[in-house]
C-alpha cells in the first residue's frame, strides 16, 4: 500500500513538472505571430504521415537512419509497456496484463526485449560516431558543451533505462520458479542471458534487485521525460506538428509581406478603392523572437540539433560563420529565456537583448545564399531559411544596415531597374551586339 | 537577327504564344548576352510565336527580395505585373531560374497570373516534340558533360530531369558530381550574394563548386543559370583550366549541336 501511495505521488510529481514545462513551452511558442495557414489539409497530414512517422527523409543517410529506426520504433512500442508499469505501480499489481494476454504476452515481452536490445545498440552506436568517430557535424562550433553533454545524456540515459528493464526480466523470471506472485511470462529469450549473474543469489536479494530495476526503469522515465522538455530530444513530439505546419509552397517561394503590398499599391496609386487604410505596421522583418511566426518558434523546438543541415551549407562549408542549426539553436535559446523571464516575474523581451544582435549576427545572415539546401537537408521539414530572411529585412527595412554593396545593387534597382549600373534605355541592344 | 518585341506585335495587332523573359544578365552581362543570342536562335529557328518586352522588362525584384528589401522588390513586382497584364501575357519563357522562381512562385501574390517555363523545360519539349532535331554525329557526341544544378531551379522548383534530358538529347556522355540533384552544391552566387563580396571564410563556394566539377573529367560544365555561369566560369578560369574546360548554358549547346 505505501509503494503505491508513493508510487502515485511520484507520478503526479512529474506530471505537475512536465505540465509545467508543456505550458511554458506553449507560451514561448507563443510569443510569435499568428500567420494564415494556406494549402490542403491532406498534404499536411501526409506529411505528417510520412516525413515524421515514417522518417522518409532521414533515409537520406542510410546508416543512421536505421540505427535511428531502432530507436524510434523501441520508443514507440516499449512505451506501451510504460502503461503496464503505470497499472501496476497504482493498483499494486504484477504485469497486470499477463492474465489477459495468456501466450500473446510472451510474444509481446520477447518483442519488447528485442527491441530494447536494439535500441541499446544502436545507442552504443551512437555514442561511438559522435565520441569516437567524432563525425565532424557534431563537433562544429555551436556545438558546446552543453548540445554536446546534452545528446550523450540522452544515449546514455537509454542504455541504462534498457538495461533496467533487462535486469527486470531476468529476476523475474528466476522468482517466477518458486513464487506463484510472480506471473509466469514463459522463457523471455534476451533477458536470459543475464539469467547467469543473477541464479546465484537469495530470494530476497532477488526480491530487491527486481524491484530496484522496476523502481529504476519508471522513475528513469519520468524523470527522462521532464528532461526531455528541456533538451533537443523534444524533437520526439514536435517533429509531429513541425512536419504539420511546414510550408507546402516550392522551396523558392518567399512568404509575402501583405502590409507591404498595401502600401507599394497607395505609392502606385493602385490601391483598390474602398480596401481598409493599412493597420499599423509594427516592425518590419525580425529583430526578436515576437517578430517571428509561432511556425518558426515551434521549429527551433522541433530541432534536435543534429546538423545535417549545417553539413550541407555551401556557407558553412566553406569556413563562413552562417550554421543553419545554430539560428534554430539561437532562436530556441532566446524563446526559452524570454518565456523563463516573464514566468519569474522578469522584463522578457524588455531586457536588453534580442535574437540578431545578440544570439545571431549580421555577419552570419549575410552569408546565406538562399540556396535551401539546409532546408533540403531537415528531417523534419525546419526551415532555418525562413528566419534569416526576415532578419535580413529587418536589417535593411528598419535599420539600412545592409552591406554597402547591396545598397548600391537595391539603388541600381531603383534607378536603372536592374542590379546593375547599366542605363535602362540600353536594355534591348544584345540583338544588335552580334555580328 | 530581328527579334520581335511585344509593343511592335501589339501594334499589328498580333499576340505571339510565348513571352521570352531575357532578364539583367541576359540584357546586359557580355557573358549571358551570348545564351540570350542562342535562345533567341533556336526560337527563331523553331518558329515559336514568342515576342520580348525589350526596354519594357525590368528587373523582377529577385535580388532585392532575398537581400531584405521588400518593397523594392514589390514596387518592381508590381510594376512588371501593370506591364504583363497590360499586355494580356499568359505563358512566359525565361532563361533565368531567379527570374523563373520569381515570375512562377512569388508573383501570383502580387496579381501576376502566368504559366512560366524555364529554358531548359522549354527546350526539352522542343526536342521530344521534335521541333530540334539533335543529329546522333552531333558536335558533343561522346563528350563528357556534367551539369551544375541550379539551386532555383532544383532545390526551389524540383527542375533536375528537364535540363539532363536537354544534355542526353546531345547524345554526350554526362557525368554527375558527387553532390547533384537535391544535394547540388549552390555556386555561391544566390541570396543576392551576386552582388557582394562573400563573408570572411576559407574558401569561396564557386572554388569548391568547381573543384568538384573538374573532378568529374568533364570538357564541358552545363549550366542553366546566369549567376551560375559567372561563378562556374570564375572557378575555372581560378583554377586555370578554361583552355580545356568549357562552361556553357543549354541553349548555348543545343545552338551549336544544330549548327545555328
Amino acid at each position: 500500500m505505501i509503494q503505491q501511495v508513493v508510487f502515485a505521488i511520484i507520478l503526479l510529481g512529474f506530471s505537475f513538472f512536465i505540465a509545467r514545462r508543456i505550458s511554458l513551452i506553449k507560451k514561448g511558442i507563443q510569443l510569435g505571430k499568428q500567420t494564415p495557414l494556406t494549402g490542403s489539409t491532406s498534404a499536411r497530414w501526409k506529411n505528417v504521415l510520412f516525413i515524421a512517422f515514417g522518417q522518409k527523409k532521414m533515409f537520406k543517410r542510410l546508416v543512421p537512419a536505421v540505427l535511428h529506426l531502432l530507436i524510434y520504433v523501441g520508443f514507440l512500442i516499449i512505451n506501451l509497456e510504460v502503461l503496464e508499469f503505470i497499472i501496476d505501480g497504482l493498483a499494486g499489481t504484477h504485469r497486470f496484463f499477463a492474465p489477459f494476454l495468456g501466450s500473446i504476452y510472451s510474444v509481446l515481452m520477447n518483442v519488447f526485449e528485442f527491441l530494447a536490445v536494439a535500441v541499446l545498440l544502436s545507442c552504443v552506436f551512437f555514442l561511438i560516431r559522435r565520441n569516437v568517430l567524432k563525425i565532424p557535424r557534431f563537433w562544429s562550433a555551436e556545438m558546446t558543451s552543453w548540445p554536446r553533454m546534452d545528446a550523450n545524456t540522452i544515449l546514455m540515459v537509454e542504455i541504462v533505462l534498457m538495461l533496467a528493464i533487462l535486469t527486470m526480466n531476468a529476476t523475474d523470471q528466476l522468482l517466477q520458479i518458486h513464487d506463484p506472485h510472480y506471473t509466469a511470462t514463459g522463457s523471455l529469450f534476451f533477458s536470459s542471458f543475464f539469467i547467469p549473474v543473477f541464479e546465484n543469489l537469495e530470494t530476497g536479494t532477488l526480491i530487491f534487485v527486481e524491484r530496484f530495476a522496476w523502481w529504476f526503469h519508471i522513475v528513469g522515465i519520468l524523470g527522462f521525460a521532464l528532461y526531455v522538455t528541456h533538451s533537443k530530444h523534444l524533437h520526439i513530439f514536435m517533429a509531429f506538428p513541425n512536419t504539420y505546419y511546414a510550408k507546402l509552397e516550392p522551396k523558392g517561394h518567399i512568404n509575402n509581406m501583405p502590409v507591404v503590398t498595401n502600401e507599394v499599391k497607395s505609392m502606385l496609386g493602385i490601391a483598390e478603392a474602398g480596401a481598409t487604410p493599412p493597420a499599423e505596421p509594427g516592425r518590419f522583418g525580425a529583430k526578436d523572437v515576437n517578430d517571428l511566426s509561432r511556425i518558426n518558434l515551434m521549429a527551433a523546438f522541433a530541432c534536435t540539433e543534429c546538423g545535417r543541415c549545417t553539413s550541407e551549407c555551401p556557407a558553412n562549408l566553406t569556413g563562413k560563420k552562417l550554421s543553419p542549426r545554430k539560428i534554430m539553436m539561437d532562436t530556441r535559446d532566446r524563446v526559452e529565456e524570454v518565456s523563463k523571464s516573464i514566468a519569474s516575474g522578469g522584463a522578457g523581451l524588455s531586457d536588453g537583448k534580442t535574437l540578431l544582435g545578440d544570439y545571431i549576427t549580421k555577419e552570419e545572415i549575410n552569408a546565406c545564399t538562399s540556396c535551401n539546401a539546409c532546408v533540403e537537408a531537415c528531417p523534419v521539414m525546419i526551415n532555418p531559411l525562413d528566419i534569416i530572411l526576415e532578419l535580413r529585412r529587418y536589417v535593411v527595412m528598419e535599420e539600412s544596415g545592409s552591406p554597402a554593396s547591396w545598397n548600391s545593387m537595391f539603388q541600381n534597382i531603383e534607378t536603372n531597374f536592374a542590379p546593375w549600373k547599366f542605363s535602362p534605355s540600353d536594355r534591348f541592344n544584345w540583338p544588335k551586339d552580334q555580328a | 537577327m530581328n527579334i520581335p518585341t511585344l509593343a511592335e506585335l501589339t501594334a499589328k495587332g498580333q499576340s505571339p504564344d510565348v513571352l521570352f523573359w531575357v532578364g539583367c544578365a541576359g540584357s546586359f552581362d557580355d557573358r549571358y548576352k551570348r545564351v540570350t543570342l542562342a535562345f533567341a536562335k533556336i526560337l527563331n529557328a523553331v518558329g515559336v510565336s514568342y515576342a520580348v518586352l525589350g526596354t519594357e522588362e525590368n528587373c523582377t525584384g529577385d535580388p532585392a527580395r532575398r537581400a531584405g528589401n521588400e518593397f523594392l522588390f514589390q514596387m518592381q513586382a508590381m510594376s512588371n505585373i501593370q506591364v504583363l497584364n497590360g499586355y494580356g501575357v499568359k505563358k512566359i519563357v525565361t532563361a533565368c531560374p531567379h527570374c523563373f522562381n520569381t515570375l512562377k512562385n512569388e508573383y501570383p501574390e502580387l496579381g501576376g497570373n502566368y504559366e512560366v517555363i524555364h529554358h531548359s523545360a522549354f527546350l526539352q519539349q522542343l526536342i521530344n516534340e521534335g521541333k530540334i532535331k539533335l543529329s546522333v554525329d552531333n558536335a558533343f557526341k561522346g563528350q563528357k558533360i556534367t551539369y551544375h544544378d541550379s539551386c532555383y531551379l532544383g532545390r526551389a522548383n524540383n527542375i533536375y530531369k528537364a535540363p539532363r534530358e536537354v544534355l542526353e538529347a546531345l547524345n554526350a556522355d554526362l557525368v554527375e558530381m558527387k553532390r547533384c540533384r537535391t544535394t547540388g552544391l549552390c555556386c555561391g552566387a544566390g541570396g543576392a550574394q551576386m552582388f557582394k563580396d562573400a563573408e570572411k571564410g576559407k574558401k569561396e563556394i564557386n572554388i569548391e563548386r568547381t573543384e568538384e566539377a573538374l573532378a568529374t573529367g568533364a570538357t564541358t560544365v552545363a549550366v542553366a543559370c546566369p549567376f551560375c555561369m559567372t561563378m562556374m566560369t570564375d572557378g575555372v578560369k581560378n583554377k586555370e583550366r578554361e583552355a580545356e574546360v568549357n562552361v556553357k548554358d543549354l541553349a548555348e549547346l543545343i545552338a551549336e549541336a544544330t549548327g545555328l
